[in-house]
């Protein structure tokens, strides 16, 4: 392009010549210039113009086809009242290991105010009052009154409650649908489920947490939606349970005990079939726990994994087994059951001041219950190798049972394990386990020698098998539980057919404040398992405080009251389970050839 | 006679204002602002009442209120669009400054109203939102400002108003209203390409909008949540955009029936952002259509007569002003039919909103006196064959 000069020589020349002012030239060279550079812009300007309008045809274009589209669309369904959107089953349900329901989940409606929508404050207020009797009517009507603009009333009503404040009127009362946990066996196996609240709530739906038990230790899973509404299956079987509550209690009331648990576990698995722990209560109506007091005595309290108590006598066989597995004893071998036995300042007595020695067979030891023959059973084991053992069985630390009470009941040892502590702990005293503890130690005597885990699982996985003791210790450990049923402290127990083999243990209980043991409370103990020849099942039956009050004299030993109630737990519930029973013929049965 | 008398009448040059100002007008556009205007007013009969209901007002108090700010809205358009385009700068710029210093005095005097952002100064009877004022002076400063550097030795205006736009996006931005700040930043960019802007530089500022973007998607919670929920491909049926879509469908073509809608008691933003909403299913398609419609032909039309004007002022300042009138409505509409991601912005002149509706009136006000009919030097063309 040939650019024109701004000021061309000749025409400046010229113009000067003329005595014109040359810069008229230029301005006006200018000017032509600005405008040839205007009318290109505006080429430009127009084409790019004409693109914007393009741009904005296709757009609005878009726009439009889209909205014929949405509107030619059938419309989804409506949802134009929020109060009616679907509030799905978040909260998975918890079964029993056969798929009974133990909590599912209801439908349900909190009730809820919007006083400046109120048209009578106070006749909502004395209405409400007579359909639910707990609210107060002052404080209601002050409620309604002080400025605010929304507030709860019932967090969960019934469909007749609905019904009734339907019937009020009011339009500043609403309904918020909820979704509640319900427990449609009521106070069944109450511990073990624990037990759910509301926790973060908004008008149209409110979460469910679970407070304790396996809903707490559960809480996450049973909440994770990835998991499709699959019930958590229990290891739990409802009728077991129903059947061990039902005795339990009436045996509670019979031996006037003050609490009363139980544990039936699979000897192979440590599946747990059954645990109850009584007083209890209603998940779907929780108690408040104490605020004083000792926490034991609420019925929120699990007594078969959160109490820890001396279990007496039952360790015993612990002991026997022991000195079995490591080859001192057999189970034939006299050992010095001479008594009192001292041992430096403290006396070792046996119960009522007898005296079953000098010596008596290994056997005979756990079948008369001698605290002096284990004491001197476990002083040839020693402290080292005893302890070292309990803590295999698992008596040194937490259950791990899925309860989330469990990590919390820590057993009490010996603080500095002394020789004397060696003695005491023997038979069962001086160290404190829970019930559910001892099921898990007598299912590994009962399984021939593997530990077991505690599980209230139905689909729990065994872990790595560990062996403990050997298959022939732990027969013979078998062997000796079952001559303490036939023939010793726990003849009560002898349930015909299940050739029941099992343990007693008398605890003192000790007292609250220290200062040794009470002589008239007891914990009283029954650990068995059936049948003794081949176990598949482990009971530990365990009451607080009972007391036989039929005889001249009451009884504690457990003997008199453990025992009896554990029996006729058996009774019933073996052949729940399947178990056949095993008459013993005491004349072959003959043919008799009949010819005529 | 009487002139023979008495002398004549002394006589002004030029035309009489309003006569010119009929003739040279755009009354395509004009009428269709008007229609809009109508529509809003229907529209908001069927839409505020809920909104009225909540706030304890008898039901038409916001149509009532719609209907004066509009009264004065179309008052302050005529009058703008009677002014010369060089009396328009000259307020135009006027405004843009005040604009820009109440803009900047926001987080010390405004309120949020409980909004989560600091948008407003509340005058008692009304609030006045000062970055709908702020959009058409910025315009007008912005085409000056480029104009003026294509003038042989002129300023560099270009980069001048590009400072400009950078500032109040900033400000915008840390309100947070991405919306207007995404307008403000369309406006300069729409006049900086009709100004001549090279391709190349073109393709950098997309590149620089996209990350951006990204950097406010990381850093602001605010707007983050809007993205995801238009990139999630289901649609809740209980949100703001669920409930638009079920309204659209519920209306079809002709619309489920003057006030029988159920949408407006479900969206708070029924008589604002999502007034379409309301008019799709009270309406129908069809009004939908001629909504849309209207807009179009504005901003067609606006486009087309600024084609051929040879003013550079002019020319980019109505560019700037049709394109941002348009592009709000697009993305208010592309927003209920979740074309765009969520974003709150008025439909102009039809949504509720006394600041939106007066800002509106201005700047169509501008825009109107933009593409009146002048003379273009056609004339001088012919003589000069060109």
């Amino acid at each position: 392009m040939i650019r024109t000069p701004l000021r061309p020589l000749a025409r400046v020349l010229e113009a000067r010549e003329k005595g014109e002012n040359p810069d008229k030239i230029e301005r006006e060279n200018l000017r032509e210039r600005h405008e040839q550079m205007r009318d290109k812009s505006r080429i430009r300007a127009e084409g790019r113009l004409l693109v914007l309008g393009l741009i904005f045809l296709a757009g609005f274009g878009a726009i439009g086809g889209r909205m014929a589209t949405i509107s030619s669309a059938e419309p989804q369904e409506p949802v134009a009242s929020a109060s009616q959107a679907a509030i799905i089953a978040q909260r998975a349900d918890i079964t029993d290991r056969n798929g009974n329901v133990l909590a599912t989940n209801l439908a349900t409606h909190a009730l809820y105010a919007q006083p400046h929508h109120m048209i009578d404050k106070a006749r909502v207020a004395r209405e409400l009052v007579q359909i639910f009797p707990d609210l107060e009517e002052e404080a209601l009507t002050r409620r309604f009154s002080d400025g605010r603009k929304f507030l709860w009333i019932k967090k969960k009503i019934s469909p007749e409650q609905q019904q009734m404040v339907h019937d009020i009127g009011d339009p500043g009362l609403q309904f918020g649908p909820r979704e509640m946990r319900l427990y449609p066996n009521g106070a069944l196996a109450a511990h073990i489920l624990g037990g759910a609240s509301f926790g973060r709530e908004g008008v149209q739906s409110a979460e469910v947490i679970g407070t304790a038990g396996v809903e707490k230790a559960f809480d996450d899973y049973l909440r994770d939606a990835a998991n499709g509404g699959q019930p958590l299956r229990l290891s739990i079987d409802l009728t077991i349970q129903a059947a061990l509550e039902r005795v339990l209690h009436g045996g509670m009331v019979m031996m006037n005990a003050k609490g009363a648990t139980a544990v039936m576990m699979e000897a192979k698995t440590g599946k747990i079939v059954a645990m109850a722990s009584l007083p209890d209560f209603d998940p779907n109506e929780r108690p408040t726990p104490l605020t004083e007091g000792d926490a034991s005595d609420s019925p929120l309290f699990n007594r078969a994994v959160q109490g820890v108590y001396e279990l007496g006598s039952t360790f015993k066989i612990f002991t026997a087994a022991q000195a079995m597995e490591l080859g001192l004893v057999n189970a034939n071998s006299l050992v010095d059951a001479d008594a009192p036995m001292k041992w430096g300042k403290h006396k070792i007595k046996e119960f009522k001041n007898k005296n079953y020695g000098p010596y008596l067979s290994v056997t005979d030891v756990m079948v008369k219950s001698s605290n002096v023959g284990t004491a001197n059973l476990a002083l040839q084991i020693g402290k080292e190798r005893q302890r070292a053992f309990l803590k295999e069985l698992g008596f040194m630390s937490p259950t791990s049972v899925e309860l989330v009470e469990a990590p919390g009941a820590k057993p009490l040892t010996p603080k500095h394990w002394g020789d004397i502590h060696t003695i005491t702990v023997s038979y069962g005293h001086g160290l404190s386990a829970s019930p559910l503890h001892l099921a898990s130690a007598y299912a590994t005597i009962a399984n021939g020698g593997i530990l077991v885990k505690p599980t209230l699982l139905a689909d729990a996985q065994p872990t790595q098998a560990k062996r403990v003791l050997s298959q022939e210790s732990a027969a013979d450990a078998r062997s000796m539980l079952r001559q303490v049923v036939t023939r010793g402290t726990a003849s009560f127990g002898d349930v015909e057919g299940y050739a029941v083999g099992g343990k007693t243990g008398t605890a003192d209980k000790p007292k609250e404040r220290g200062g040794g043991y009470y002589d008239d409370k007891v914990i009283a103990t029954f650990a068995s398992m059936f049948p003794a020849h081949s176990p598949e099942y482990v009971l530990i039956v365990t009451l607080d405080e009972p007391e036989d009050r039929t005889g001249s004299e009451p009884r504690r030993t457990a003997g008199w009251t453990a025992v009896p109630v554990a029996a006729e737990i058996i009774r019933r519930t073996a052949p729940l389970m399947g178990l056949r029973p095993d008459f013993e013929t005491d004349t072959p049965v003959a043919l008799i050839r009949t010819s005529n | 006679m009487t002139e023979m008398v008495y002398g004549s009448i002394p006589q002004r040059g030029g035309d009489p204002v309003l006569p010119r100002w009929w003739r040279t007008i755009d009354k395509w556009t004009m009428s269709c602002i008007l229609m809009l205007f109508g529509i809003g007013l229907l529209l908001g009969l069927a839409a505020s009442p809920p909104l009225a209901a909540k706030n304890g007002f008898e039901p038409f108090h916001y149509v009532s209120r719609q209907a004066f700010f509009g009264g004065v809205a179309l008052f302050v358009m005529l009058v703008t669009s009677m002014m010369s385009p060089t009396l328009v700068r000259r307020l135009g710029v006027l405004g843009f400054l005040a604009a820009f210093v109440a803009l900047a005095l926001l987080p010390v005097l405004g309120t949020d109203f409980g909004k989560g952002a600091v948008r407003w100064y509340s005058l008692g009877f009304a609030s006045v939102q000062p970055s709908e004022f702020l959009k058409p002076g910025f315009v007008v400063l912005a085409a000056w400002l480029m104009a003026a550097s294509q003038e042989i030795n002129g300023p560099p205006g270009k980069a001048m108003s590009f400072g400009v736009a950078i500032a109040i996006v900033a400000m915008l931005a840390l309100q947070p209203d991405f919306g207007q700040a995404a307008l403000v930043l369309f406006a300069w960019g729409v006049m900086y390409f009709v100004a001549g802007a090279p391709m190349v530089l073109l393709v950098m500022i997309a590149g620089a909008v996209v990350l951006v973007g990204m950097f406010a998607y990381d850093n602001s919670e605010h707007f983050a949540r809007r993205i995801d929920g238009f990139l999630s491909p289901e649609l809740d049926p209980r949100t703001q955009l669920g409930y638009a879509q079920n309204a659209i469908s519920e209306g079809g073509f002709f619309g489920v029936g003057v006030g029988e809608g159920q949408v407006k008691w479900s969206l708070p933003d029924a008589h604002t952002d999502f007034i379409i909403a309301v008019a799709a299913e009270e309406y129908g398609l069809m009004l939908v259509l001629l909504i849309i419609l209207l807009y179009m032909t504005i901003v067609m039309r606006s486009l087309y007569r600024l084609m051929r004007e040879r003013d550079p002022f002019i020319r980019l300042a109505g560019t700037g002003l049709a394109c941002m009138f348009g592009v709000q409505a697009m993305i208010n509409m592309g927003v209920a039919v979740r074309l765009l991601p969520a974003k709150g912005m008025t439909l102009p002149f039809v949504s509720y909103g006394g600041s939106s509706l007066i800002a509106g009136g201005i700047a169509v006000g501008m825009l109107l006196a933009f593409t009146r009919r002048r003379p273009q030097g056609e004339i001088a063309d012919i003589l000069r064959r060109r």
